[in-house]
């Protein structure tokens, strides 16, 4: 059977979790089954997305349950990309972590559950049945727990509280919109509720299930007005943590968003206005947020939820270019921001400090590096020829289209913010003379890293430049893939049959 | 809480409860039990021992630290769950099944395997929380 590989990139991470808790007393060789595990799993999910192109969606029935009763997996093109974008910051965040991470945090099992995470983030995006996607998200809760919490600093346990508190709320309300939408429809097979739930008479109740969804993936995503506990917690966690957690964690409630009003709660009107109500507001609130902030790991935080904002935008918009459009945005954003976390780990490695006012000079000490910088930073500002233009183009065209002059500024608002907030940066951190900083005792400063360690930070900060370059360059190749899936999304038909009539 | 009674009691106790836990682990399949009640019951043996004869004469009968169990436990019911794609081409987490029943046991399948690896998994976890708590404490 084919459809096997539909688990493979989820075995694959559960696998390597496994071993390396077998390594737990030899930090060295979990180092090195850690990176080996993410290569295969990158394999993996290349020949998954490669099966996926070709032939179009798969299922599998685990168990050989049939469709409504079983737990149904399902890969299509949308499910595949997001796999296969899970990989490649996978990867290059296991080989930053391996030379970033402090031997005290590998020592109690970081490798482990940063596997674990991912094999969380795999299930997500590859399961067809609602509670199992619940369940995917505790996985990636508890595992995201003990990364955050890892080392026990003080500032990071009080980051912790608030990540922790605001997301067992989240999944609380999920659970009970599933459990509301249980008793509506009978059936958690997505599929399944697609057919079910359009049939019910009392729309009120489908609406206020709908909006418990949105309120619980919204905290997860990072949406207005709820993302207070994201800039709270994101700046405490090493930065290998900081580029799991930044890159994927919101963008899988992100996933979850577009994944459940596209196939279950579809056109309804009072949600389109509240989605691109959310939208907008959303994009304003995190630029300014990014606009005051002094500390750069804060600064990337508040343009996290700014950027949220463009994906949600154009699933409000629900046309094929808008929703296009926002799945463009969502793999560059995957790939660039994974970077700028990663990036600014470095810098603090350089520097000793992630202050925009004591950092500077960086482009004449290490002019090389900075080019390197540079590529994901422009991204996101989004100059053309660069990643970040071309959705914002279609997000820009599909607002016109819709007479909605309201959107068209918050998206011009926020792109304005973050070019000014990015070249801001840019001025402080790499060409401004910087003040002489105080030599921290006992800092591994850059300079004093050995070759081997220089290489495992910067690495993955090119491998994921290039991708970034790629994804702006062949910007045609990834527009293709964007409507592709926003055709597959918008016909939930195809979905349903996929799943029930296999 | 050293008492005479506790101790010799605990004596008995702890073959007979890890006896029952593995009856519940078998009549799973069909009756209430499994894998993870059976573990709970396994773990609540020990930390009897522990009550009674203190905490190092609980760990020198283990032999081994709980937490090695994790890995262990968890091996054995990914391979239970990954056989059926191997052995008969078939979506993961199929069951499996002997052909003729053992004797005793009764039909036996890939589900008693992955069972057995909860069992584990829940002795491993549950042990490693309660020794830790019991050393910090």
């Amino acid at each position: 059977m084919i459809q096997h590989i539909v688990l493979y990139p989820i075995l694959v991470q559960l696998f390597f979790a496994i071993v390396l808790l077998f390594f737990w007393n030899s930090v060295k060789a979990q180092k090195s089954i850690s990176i080996f595990g993410n290569i295969v799993a990158l394999i993996v999910s290349v020949w998954l997305f490669i099966t996926i192109w070709q032939e179009g969606t798969l299922t599998i029935q685990t168990g050989n349950w049939e469709a409504p009763f079983g737990i149904t997996f399902v890969a299509d093109t949308f499910a595949a990309t997001l796999v296969l974008l899970t990989a490649i910051s996978g990867f290059a965040v296991s080989i930053f972590s391996v030379g970033t991470i402090l031997r005290a945090r590998l020592k109690f099992g970081f490798l482990p559950i940063l596997h674990f995470l991912l094999l969380g983030l795999n299930g997500a995006f590859l399961t067809g049945d609602i509670f199992n996607l619940y369940v995917w998200f505790e996985i990636i809760i508890i595992s995201s727990f003990v990364l955050i919490t890892i080392g026990g600093e003080k500032k990071q346990l009080e980051g912790a509280i608030k990540y922790f508190t605001l997301n067992i709320l989240a999944s609380m309300i999920f659970l009970t919109a599933i459990a509301v939408l249980y008793g509506l429809a009978g059936t958690l097979n997505m599929a399944d509720l697609a057919i079910k739930v359009a049939e019910i008479e009392n729309r009120g109740l489908v609406e206020i299930t709908a909006i418990l969804f949105f309120i619980g993936f919204g905290i997860k995503a990072g949406l207005f007005p709820l993302y207070f506990w994201l800039p709270a917690s994101y700046h405490t966690p090493p930065p290998a943590v900081m580029a799991i957690f930044g890159g994927l964690l919101t963008k899988v409630g992100v996933y979850a968003l577009i994944r459940v009003f596209t196939v279950i709660f579809v056109g309804e009107d009072f949600l389109e206005l509240i989605i691109l109500s959310v939208a907008g507001l959303t994009l304003v609130s995190g630029g300014i947020g990014a606009l005051v902030h002094n500390n750069i790991v804060k600064v990337f935080s508040y343009l996290i939820i700014c950027h949220i904002g463009y994906m949600i935008l154009g699933l409000g918009l629900y046309t094929e270019a808008a929703i296009a459009g926002a799945i463009f945005y969502l793999i560059h954003d995957i790939v660039v921001k994974t970077n700028l976390f990663m990036m600014s780990g470095l810098i603090y490695r350089i520097k000793g400090t992630f202050s925009m006012r004591d950092l500077g000079g960086l482009y004449n000490n290490n002019p090389l590096l900075s080019l390197i910088m540079i590529i994901p930073l422009m991204s996101l500002v989004g100059i053309p020829p660069l990643s970040g233009f071309w959705p914002k183009l279609a997000l820009i065209t599909e607002s016109f289209n819709a007479n909605n002059y309201w959107l068209i500024g918050a998206v011009l608002f926020a792109t304005f913010i973050t070019l000014f907030v990015i070249a801001r940066l840019w001025t402080e951190v790499f060409w401004k003379e910087g003040p002489k900083l105080k030599r921290i005792a006992n800092f591994r400063y850059f300079s004093l890293l050995s070759k081997h360690q220089k290489r495992q930070m910067i690495v993955p900060i090119v491998f994921l430049a290039f991708i970034s370059l790629y994804i702006g360059f062949g910007a045609e190749h990834i527009q293709r893939l964007s409507i592709r899936i926003a055709q597959e999304l918008l016909d939930n038909q195809a979905y349903i049959n996929a799943v029930l009539k296999p | 809480m050293k008492t005479i009674i506790l101790k010799t009691a605990s004596d008995y106790l702890l073959p007979l409860l890890l006896l029952f836990s593995v009856f519940i682990l078998l009549r799973g399949h069909y009756l209430p039990g499994g894998g993870f009640v059976g573990g709970l019951i396994a773990s609540i043996a020990f930390v009897l021992h522990a009550f009674a004869n203190g905490l190092e004469e609980t760990k020198h009968l283990l032999r081994i630290h709980p937490g090695y169990l994790m890995p262990v436990g968890l091996i054995i019911a990914f391979i239970a769950a990954i056989s059926p794609i191997f052995i008969s081409n078939l979506p993961f987490m199929t069951g499996e099944w002997f052909a003729d029943p053992l004797p005793v046991i009764g039909m036996v399948g890939s589900a008693l395997f992955f069972d057995t690896g909860v069992y584990i998994v829940v002795v491993g976890v549950s042990l490693t929380i309660i020794f830790t708590i019991t050393e910090s404490a």
